[in-house]
């Protein structure tokens, strides 16, 4: 499976190089000079001349990606303008938030989520599988930021039973994960639901009914195993869409992860950790994409891939 | 996906089957009234809140929702409800402007790999695995970096980074009708390559993309919503239905109204397009019939 692995991270070099040019010359898409940009319009002409050597855009810009990318390949991405501290050590001093906060995301989804499309399937065209599903598509399409303000004000104002923002505590993660992950609910719960649908209707579970097993064995035993496959999958694939939401629940919710990061690198125009976050979430991205080809390939040899 | 007949050469049997079959799914049919009701709040604006969306009563701030002011008023006095039915023209414009930024980038790239693959296909087929690398916010949020905010160069940052779907579906469904006999017989006929792709293809590729759109409004809205929440966005005094929040966001405590009532609207909108989107998925799905 390491083998898997490495030999599909080898096939996806090209596309690697290629967000490592993007997250590079995004800087460059700025109208006008970017130091302008950085600086201000009030910065002496002194101040620009230093500010664009540090950023080496004295040169031309293939050298620049080719230094960049040099020290990127031996761990140094350059200086935060804004902590003038080394980029890795910024960023990684974020990471344990946005994991804790993504991670119990995934939880609440997949411990609802489950539960609710398993209830769904089971109960096809019922009223119970209208309610449920026309429930969770709400949840689902109700933006993260949106819920957030709304479960501050009732959890955190109205009720007073949690922090309003701040990460001191266990109880500060509470309300941030609630609104990463209910939303997801909604994309857990129908996947959960189309795919046992879908097993339901497979030979092997008619076999398991003429062999006369009771329904409920039918359905815990052999088809959540087989519907949960897709879900394994969606865990890696939804990984980056959470860390895109998590950008915007840490900025509410003042969680100091990544995503609070990259906002205040944005807004600062800190140059260096905006490419460096680009390019580490892009391998993310990358890598969480084949993981759950792979992850799924595990669980169901029927889709592992040949040769 | 590659199992759906085209419309352009289904019989129009299958067109009324479609149609049966979407009227009977009634979260589509619920979707497809409040998007019905959403177009024409954002033409006729002006009658019902004649006043616009910036009128301030300085008299009047903060009130409570009330006969008067349904939803509330606003920190400067202006009518909440009134913002609310200008906001649908914003959640409108970015809706309709990046779908078809998305159908001409992602259609026409997607037709011409899947049409002349080669290398033709390897540079197109590339392009879209880059995009696919990044979260499409954070890849927004980057290009808004570069570019500055503002409402327009957020739906082109959504825009840049949401194409690749429709790509994708375009050139597997363009590879499958290359192969089909009445595509063999218009070459045969001499057809210039350009009348192929346009008479021949393009309608075919209409249904999948047609569904991909239902399901891509959605995300562009919530996506422009979040990054003008973060104040990327539409800037005040524009009556956006997040801006509305983010003004909000101050007076939470004692003037939930601001925030609560925009935000309704929203998940409504984006409820509505993806009941409609399923629906069209699920009446487009033969294998619904077993």
């Amino acid at each position: 499976m390491l083998g898997r692995l490495v030999w599909r991270l080898v096939l996806s070099a090209p596309v690697i190089l290629g967000v490592s040019v993007i997250a590079f010359g995004i800087l460059h898409l700025t109208p006008g000079d970017p130091v302008d940009a950085i600086l201000g319009a009030r910065a002496s002409e002194a101040q620009k001349l230093a500010m664009r050597a540090e950023l080496g855009l004295d040169r031309s810009f293939p050298a620049q990606y080719a230094t960049w990318l040099g020290n990127v390949l031996t761990g140094d991405f350059g200086t935060s303008l804004m902590t003038r501290m080394p980029v890795l050590d910024t960023i990684g001093a974020r990471v344990p938030y946005t994991l804790q906060l993504t991670l119990s995301a995934f939880a609440i989804s997949i411990l609802l989520g489950i539960p609710l499309g398993v209830f769904a399937a089971t109960h096809q065209n019922g009223l119970g599988d209208h309610l449920t599903m026309g429930g969770v598509m709400l949840l689902y399409s109700t933006p993260e930021f949106w819920l957030a303000m709304v479960l501050v004000l009732v959890f955190a104002m109205g009720l007073g039973w949690l922090p309003v923002s701040g990460a001191r505590s266990w109880q500060h993660l509470v309300l941030p994960a609630l609104a990463l992950g209910l939303p997801e609910v909604g994309a857990v719960a129908r996947l959960m639901r189309a795919e046992m649908l879908a097993t339901l209707r497979d030979e092997y579970v008619l076999t398991a009914r003429a062999k006369g097993l009771g329904p409920l064995h039918i359905t815990y035993r052999h088809v959540l195993r087989n519907a949960a496959v897709p879900v394994v999958t969606w865990l890696f694939l939804a990984l980056p869409w959470l860390i895109g939401g998590a950008v915007i629940i840490e900025n509410i919710f003042a969680w100091p992860g990544m995503g609070q990061l990259f906002f205040q690198a944005i807004l600062r125009k800190d140059f260096p950790v905006i490419q460096g976050l680009l390019l580490l979430i892009a391998l993310l991205t990358v890598l969480s994409n084949i993981l759950g080809d792979i992850a799924a390939g595990a669980i169901d040899p029927r889709i592992r891939e040949g040769r | 996906m590659a199992t759906t007949e085209p419309s352009g050469v289904a019989a129009p049997a299958a067109g009324a089957v479609f149609l049966n079959r979407f009227r009977r799914n009634v979260p589509g049919r619920i979707g497809a009234v409040l998007i019905l009701l959403l177009i024409g709040v954002a033409f006729a604006a002006p009658l019902i809140a004649p006043q616009g969306f910036d009128a301030q009563d300085l008299s009047k701030m903060r009130h409570a929702p009330s006969a008067d002011h349904w939803f509330g008023t606003d920190r400067y006095g202006r009518d909440v409800f009134d913002r609310v039915i200008w906001g649908s023209r914003i959640a409108l414009r970015v809706a309709l402007i990046v779908v078809a930024i998305q159908l001409a980038v992602g259609v026409s790239l997607g037709l011409l790999a899947g049409y002349f693959g080669g290398w033709v296909d390897r540079i197109i087929s590339g392009l879209v695995d880059l995009v696919w690398a990044f979260p499409p916010l954070v890849l927004a949020l980057g290009l808004i970096a570069a570019l500055g905010p503002g409402l327009e160069n957020v739906i082109i940052a959504i825009a840049i980074t949401s194409w690749a779907p429709f790509a994708r579906v375009t050139r597997a469904k363009t590879m499958s009708l290359r192969q089909r006999d009445y595509v063999e017989a218009g070459i045969a006929i001499g057809e210039r390559q350009g009348a192929i792709l346009l008479r021949y293809i393009l309608p075919g590729v209409v249904a999948p993309n047609l569904v991909l759109a239902t399901l891509t409004v959605p995300a562009a809205i919530l996506t422009t919503s979040a990054l003008s929440f973060l104040g990327l966005g539409a800037q005040p005094p524009s009556p956006d239905w997040r801006a509305i929040r983010n003004d909000g966001r101050d007076s939470m405590r004692d003037a939930w109204w601001i925030s609560v009532f925009p935000g309704l609207a929203l998940v409504a909108t984006v409820a509505a397009f993806n009941f409609v989107g399923d629906a069209l998925r699920d009446a487009l799905d033969p294998r619904e019939d077993s």
